[in-house]
């Protein structure tokens, strides 16, 4: 399962080095989503600042949709998933493979988000630990859960109207625990924000271990 | 059989419904503090259970029981779709039933409390489900993403509800308002809300057995449609079969191309 994970990982990223489509299509996207809210918000710092948290996870989660579009996009042309489930790889490594390319490019997008908000915003972090940990959570969670449903409407026509309503509701503790977390990480109270990362590990966790479990029968032929 | 116990229950929940309006709306006294508001209450809590437990309780677990090789049989499947369809009406009720009671009541229709935000958030959820299901597919593969997808959103519901409860305990301190549920009820209104959500979980059984007939009724005609355009094809190009596989192609991978 791992050897095929590793396999597939590598694979996915190669493609993405090749074509950098998460480079200049994602990243510039989710810049243009925090610019766009600073708009919204008006130049007002105090406002920006308050609200950076926030921002800056919704910028994530819209990421996630689009990585995660792109990251089965790859694997619709010319029946490769098929290709794929004739190799005889292991569905679970499949999955865990694709979860961890796509964490990958969201770990890249944000530490253009991070900057963005640290330049755009004006934000200063007390504890940037805390950011790290509930970033790393966070993105193992999103990864898991956008790879999930991206095999669940991978191959449809409505893919791009139905990936967002499925995803966006499922990752709603994300945005929740992360932004709260990341206040914390901001205004220093680190007790209070360290209790986040009490629902940013579970939710990894758990749909980590549904993606391995449920990824088999998702790919099975009718 | 399956025809008898729907006409029965569908005649139990009429009566136990009609019951509950009678008893509700004429019998019972107002209540003290809240007048004549308490009388949405022998409705709200019987829609929201049967809405957050039996319809997505059991949602879950015919898709797992689907799921699982040993019990997997389109049976599962379409009760599980039954099932989510009821609970997304019964929540979108249950929603405006709150929303109506708050109004007068907290004076807002909506505040960001825990139980409301999951509620909502589940509502969408399943919306989500119904979306996926009917995206044409064969009967099997749609069975099957809609499985994982109600399993995935049921799964959720917890931590949703967890991290929302956290949210707002931590970060709207003050602006809760208390609902102020704990009054004690009694007598008549005791009974009156037993009643109730008796006569909701009749309207559920019966809406989900009606539901499930409607699901089979349509896989059926879809076949038959199937059948009678393919033998109208092979009329036309003079009684010579096209080649199957070019009919049956586009199903090979869930129907997608």
């Amino acid at each position: 399962m791992w050897r095929d994970a590793v396999l597939v990982a590598g694979k996915d990223l190669r493609i993405e080095l090749r074509s950098r489509v998460a480079l200049w299509q994602v990243v510039p996207f989710a810049v243009l989503v925090l610019v766009l809210f600073g708009f919204a918000l008006g130049p007002g710092r105090a406002a920006l600042r308050t609200a950076a948290p926030g921002l800056y996870w919704l910028a994530v989660l819209f990421s996630t949709i689009l990585v995660t579009q792109r990251s089965f996009a790859i694997e619709s042309g010319e029946g490769t998933r098929d290709g794929l489930r004739l190799a005889g790889i292991d569905p679970a490594g499949v999955f865990l493979g694709k979860a961890a390319a796509v964490a990958a490019q969201l770990v890249a997008v944000q530490v253009v988000l991070g900057a963005g908000i640290v330049i755009l915003f004006d934000v200063r972090f007390d504890a940037v630990w805390l950011a790290l940990v509930a970033s790393v959570l966070a993105t193992l969670g999103l990864a898991a859960a956008g790879v999930l449903y991206g095999a669940l409407s991978s191959g449809l026509r409505v893919r791009e109207t139905l990936l967002p309503l499925l995803v966006l509701p499922i990752v709603a503790p994300v945005l929740i625990a992360g932004s709260r977390a990341w206040s914390a990480a901001i205004t220093g109270a680190v007790a209070s924000g360290a209790s986040w990362l009490k629902i940013l590990g579970p939710f990894a966790a758990v749909y980590v271990a549904m993606g391995v479990v449920l990824y088999g029968p998702l790919q099975e032929t009718a | 059989m399956t025809a008898r116990l729907t006409r029965w229950t569908g005649l139990a929940a009429l009566v136990t419904t009609a019951l509950t309006v009678w008893l509700g709306l004429w019998v019972t006294p107002p209540a003290k503090v809240q007048g004549t508001l308490v009388r949405l209450l022998y409705i709200h809590p019987p829609v929201a259970w049967v809405a957050l437990y039996c319809a997505f309780g059991l949602a879950a677990l015919s898709s797992v029981l689907y799921l699982w090789r040993r019990t997997r049989s389109l049976f599962w499947d379409r009760l599980g779709a039954a099932a989510v369809e009821v609970g997304v009406v019964f929540t979108a009720l249950t929603l405006v039933t709150g929303s109506l009671w708050g109004r007068p009541t907290w004076g807002v229709w909506w505040t960001w409390t825990a139980r409301l935000t999951s509620t909502a958030l589940l509502l969408v959820l399943f919306l989500g489900y119904m979306a996926l299901r009917r995206v044409p597919a064969s009967p099997e593969v749609r069975a099957r993403r809609c499985a994982v997808a109600a399993i995935v959103a049921f799964v959720d519901v917890p931590i949703v509800s967890f991290s929302v409860d956290w949210w707002q305990t931590l970060h709207q301190r003050g602006t809760v308002l208390n609902p102020g549920l704990t009054l004690k009820v009694h007598g008549s209104m005791a009974w009156t809300m037993g009643l109730g959500f008796l006569a909701m979980t009749l309207v559920f059984v019966w809406m989900v057995l009606v539901r499930y007939r409607l699901e089979v009724l349509a896989d059926r005609v879809g076949d038959e449609e199937l059948e009678v355009s393919l033998s109208e094809r092979w009329a036309e190009t003079g009684g010579v079969p096209s080649p199957p596989a070019a009919v049956q192609a586009p199903e090979l991978w869930g129907g997608r191309r």
